[in-house]
């Protein structure tokens, strides 16, 4: 039993209460003005900055009509005066009733839900998790293919250091999912991910080359960013970075209900001319993230909505 | 402790425990887990002695003093083969083996810098995940740790 109703990590939530969030978000996209949150105070604390998680958060507040208070740069608060953690989040806590947290280090929003005695939403912890992230790729795949289940999920890129396809990982386990991994072998789909599918009787392939056929099976193509700074070799950075571009001429033959997401920015891993592809979802995914995110507000809060 | 006839000869234990079968590198990393530098009983340790089960061995003798089950377990991350024997009256009355709990508070410290357990002032919680191969898994930052990487707080 958590303490308190804090969403720090996707795996918080149960199949149930995933399906509960995306419903409250298909409502909210219907109407996303809704005051639910008036006479409500709401703390963004942004340790580490985010301008469109925290844009996108604080759209969600405003149009739930509640008021904000918060930073953007921690190089304004008392952390730079040695204040700890633990010191900031109790003292917010007393004047809000929620916390929106992003913080640099790994963990902190574990901690910080430890200590507030308000709810706390992570809006990124380091290299941690990002369940807000989560929640909005689901939305689009649930809005995009009517169902979760019994989808084909390739993810291409950076399946190593990419949180977010990680967590999509963990969250899309409920619904009897096909993966395929398209990665470079330096930044391949860690061990113990492997290890959480084979658990679970998950089926999955791995490819070291990005082809059409593997395209043309695919109900989503989650695509990464493969950075530069994550190779030890840059020789092998040079080799592989356009392997892993994503052409339009490559969507020729894909499913009539593919969609294409990336949780932005992304850099030359999707080509320009795939934009006026109507398979290329990635700019109404970032849109769906205000709902999603006004759906997981209201359900840390526990107000429900009900049309 | 004295020396007769080629042999180690050590006073028998009237009343106490013995932590045997604990691997030779990682005695020292036991004295200091136990915190016995802060007991004023008599304490005798034994390193690099032969053992047929895991080569090299050491052994841990504590006068007068008796340690709760989850202290003991703790051992199980440094010597998960350690033998506890609880001496009363110069009679061994109960043998033991240590096993790892499901759960080690403050007792290991998180191989990740950037986790916020290694900035902050707080205590370390870390959930086992594998007890046969010694993987734990931070509570924070949620990073796995080999046995290799394992180091005490």
């Amino acid at each position: 039993m958590r303490r308190n109703e804090s969403l720090v990590s996707i795996t918080d939530y149960s199949k149930e209460e995933i399906l509960e969030v995306l419903e409250t978000a298909k409502l909210f996209e219907k109407n996303p003005n809704r005051r639910v949150l008036d006479g409500k105070v709401i703390a963004t604390l942004f340790f580490e900055p985010s301008t469109r998680t925290r844009l996108s958060f604080e759209t969600a507040v405003n149009r739930l009509g509640g008021r904000i208070i918060g930073f953007s740069d921690a190089s304004t608060t008392s952390s730079t005066k040695g204040e700890t953690l633990k010191d900031t989040i109790i003292m917010v806590s007393n004047y809000v009733d929620l916390i929106i947290m992003r913080h640099y280090l790994d963990g902190a929003a574990r901690y910080a839900s430890e200590v507030s005695p308000k709810p706390i939403i992570n809006a990124g912890d380091g290299s941690n998790q990002h369940p807000s992230q989560t929640m909005l790729d689901l939305y689009s795949i649930y809005k995009t293919q009517g169902t979760l289940e019994n989808l084909n999920i390739t993810m291409v890129g950076d399946l190593k250091y990419g949180r977010t396809v990680h967590s999509l990982l963990m969250a899309m386990s409920h619904f009897h999912p096909t993966f395929h991994f398209v990665a470079p072998d330096e930044l391949k789909m860690p061990e113990e991910y492997k290890i959480y599918c084979d658990k679970l009787g998950i089926a999955y392939t791995e490819h070291h080359d990005f082809t059409e056929e593997i395209i043309n099976q695919a109900d989503i193509l989650y695509m990464t960013r493969v950075q530069r700074e994550r190779f030890t070799d840059l020789m092998e950075y040079e080799k592989v970075k356009n392997i892993y571009t994503l052409r339009n001429a490559m969507l020729e033959n894909s499913k009539p209900n593919l969609r294409i997401l990336h949780p932005l920015p992304r850099v030359n891993e999707i080509a320009y001319d795939v934009d006026n592809n109507p398979k290329a979802y990635y700019f109404e995914q970032a849109k769906n993230g205000l709902y999603a995110r006004q759906a997981i507000i209201c359900k840390v809060l526990g107000i429900k909505i009900n049309d | 402790m004295e020396l007769s006839d080629k042999e180690l000869k050590v006073a028998a234990l009237e009343n106490g425990t013995v932590i045997d079968h604990i691997p030779s590198e990682q005695l020292f990393k036991v004295v200091s887990l136990l915190h016995l530098d802060r007991i004023d009983k008599n304490i005798t340790i034994g390193n690099n002695l032969c053992s047929k089960k895991i080569g090299k061995k050491g052994i841990i003798k504590i006068a007068d003093t008796y340690f709760k089950e989850d202290e003991l377990n703790k051992i199980a991350i440094l010597a998960p083969n350690a033998k506890i024997n609880i001496i009363k009256n110069y009679a061994v009355i109960s043998k033991q083996t240590v096993s790892l709990p499901d759960e080690l508070r403050d007792i290991i410290r998180c191989a990740n810098p950037k986790c916020i357990t290694n900035n902050e002032p707080m205590p370390t919680v870390f959930d086992v995940i594998d007890k046969e191969h010694i993987v734990v898994k931070c509570r924070y930052c949620e990073q796995a740790i080999a046995k290799e990487e394992i180091k005490l707080k």
